[in-house]
């Protein structure tokens, strides 16, 4: 599974490629786990997921795991520059209730949204 | 085979209240407003055929009750719930006085909205009927009587006149019973629960309620997947949003439409129908469900379309 990262700041910005289907989720939850365990109070992450063609129910699975996690740690998980097609499996799966959901990266690194609100404590 | 829908709901009976009634006369009265629908004919083609599915029905507020009727003698059906009492009058009212019957009930499990409705079926209380409740599970006449009676129910299971008998089945073994092959398999619930695949002349039907797919194990997708194969129709436990069912509704056993489709698509299914429905959405969240999952359908289509439907109260099917 293809994911690269990149640091914005105190923002890392993860960019998954390709689908994330039950073929591939394993690899991309494994991919996710070093970057995952750096997301905490004063570090979000947020997904890319520009390059993201589909997402299965497993993937979104994958997704609500990190999303625990990062808030157990004090952290917070956004997406970014969701496709149209994996922007309507979002709004049917009713994952836009569960994830900040951003146009572009650019809107995500800007808003507070994407970020834990000050004295935001873990779960 | 011909598919009835006596009961969809999950959990609690979910009846169409007066507000709800109230604003679908309101939405079909605005549709009107200005036409000329001055015969009984008009208006009945201008219900069928202009007002939106949530405007013209119901998806009902009876608990789960399917039936399979293959036009045999005998009654072929999926769980008790309150859907049952309405059946019951109907195949009462269908033979004279003093025709025995014969019920074959297929029970998913044990839970009350899946036996709610037995203490109400009428045929039950009739003597030379014969009522044969087919499940999986141990104890399923202890899960019968202790409904039907003091405190909760005032008669008593022993006082049915009926020959009411419990046949325990082993998943993954198939029976012949009434005409058609039937097979059980094992699901994720608390308790457990049991799906059922009916076959009869290269048909092939699928009652899954009550199933939560954590997804956790591939092999798990796979055996349901191989349990569904190519099967004309699965009617599918899809009561939550695929983020509650992984997040505040986890481990509470139940499915998603998401799911549903991933499941059917990768097992060649022709027909997905939703079904168990949260009895807290009213008939326009249920419609948008339904149309939700037909949009994820054209979007995920593989190499044949899976046709999908909300079942409600009602609903006749033909496989």
């Amino acid at each position: 599974m293809e994911l690269s990262s990149a640091r914005h700041g105190d923002t890392i910005v993860l960019s998954p490629r390709g689908r994330i289907d039950h073929a591939r989720a394993e690899a991309f939850k494994t991919a996710l786990g070093p970057h995952l365990a750096q997301a905490g109070p004063g570090h979000p992450l947020v997904l890319d997921l520009g390059g993201v063609d589909y997402i299965a129910s497993v993937g979104l699975r994958v997704l609500m795991l990190a999303s625990r996690q990062a808030r157990a740690q004090g952290g917070t998980i956004a997406v970014a520059a969701l496709q149209p097609l994996v922007r309507e499996i979002f709004e049917i799966s009713k994952f836009t209730l569960v994830f900040p959901c951003f146009a572009s990266v650019a809107d995500a690194l800007a808003n507070p949204a994407a970020r834990p609100q000050p004295g935001a404590a873990g779960r | 085979m011909l598919i009835r829908f006596w009961g969809t709901r999950g959990s609690l009976p979910a009846p169409l209240g007066t507000a709800g009634l109230r604003r679908k006369l309101v939405r079909a009265l605005q549709k009107a407003a200005g036409r000329p629908l001055d015969t009984d004919e008009a208006l009945e083609r201008f219900v069928a055929e202009e007002l939106d599915f949530a405007t013209s029905h119901t998806f009902g507020g009876n608990t789960a009750c399917v039936q399979i009727d293959v036009g045999g003698p005998e009654y072929v059906l999926c769980d008790l719930g309150s859907g049952a009492r309405e059946f019951g009058l109907a195949a009462m009212a269908r033979y004279r006085p003093g025709v025995a019957q014969v019920f074959h009930v297929f029970l998913s499990h044990l839970h009350w909205d899946h036996i709610q409705g037995f203490p109400f079926f009428v045929p039950a209380y009739i003597p030379g009927n014969r009522i044969v409740i087919h499940g999986c599970h141990e104890g399923l006449e202890a899960g019968f009587r202790r409904q039907h009676g003091a405190p909760s129910f005032p008669v008593n299971f022993s006082q049915l006149p009926s020959t009411i008998e419990f046949v325990h089945l082993v998943p993954g073994e198939t029976y012949e019973v009434a005409g058609l092959r039937v097979t059980g398999k094992r699901q994720f619930h608390s308790g457990d629960s049991y799906a059922y695949r009916f076959e009869r002349d290269g048909k092939a039907v699928v009652y899954s309620t009550d199933s939560e797919h954590k997804l956790d194990d591939p092999a798990s997708a796979r055996g349901f997947a191989d349990f569904f194969r190519d099967a004309d129709l699965v009617i599918f436990d899809a009561m939550y949003s695929l983020a509650d069912a992984f997040s505040i509704k986890e481990d509470w056993g139940h499915s998603s439409n998401i799911v549903g489709v991933e499941l059917c698509q990768m097992a060649g299914v022709r027909h997905l129908c939703l079904f168990h429905h949260e009895p807290a959405y009213d008939d326009e969240k249920l419609t948008a469900i339904w149309r939700e999952t037909e949009r994820l359908e054209e979007l995920t289509r593989g190499e044949r379309p899976l046709r999908i439907t909300a079942a409600y109260d009602g609903l006749e099917l033909r496989v």
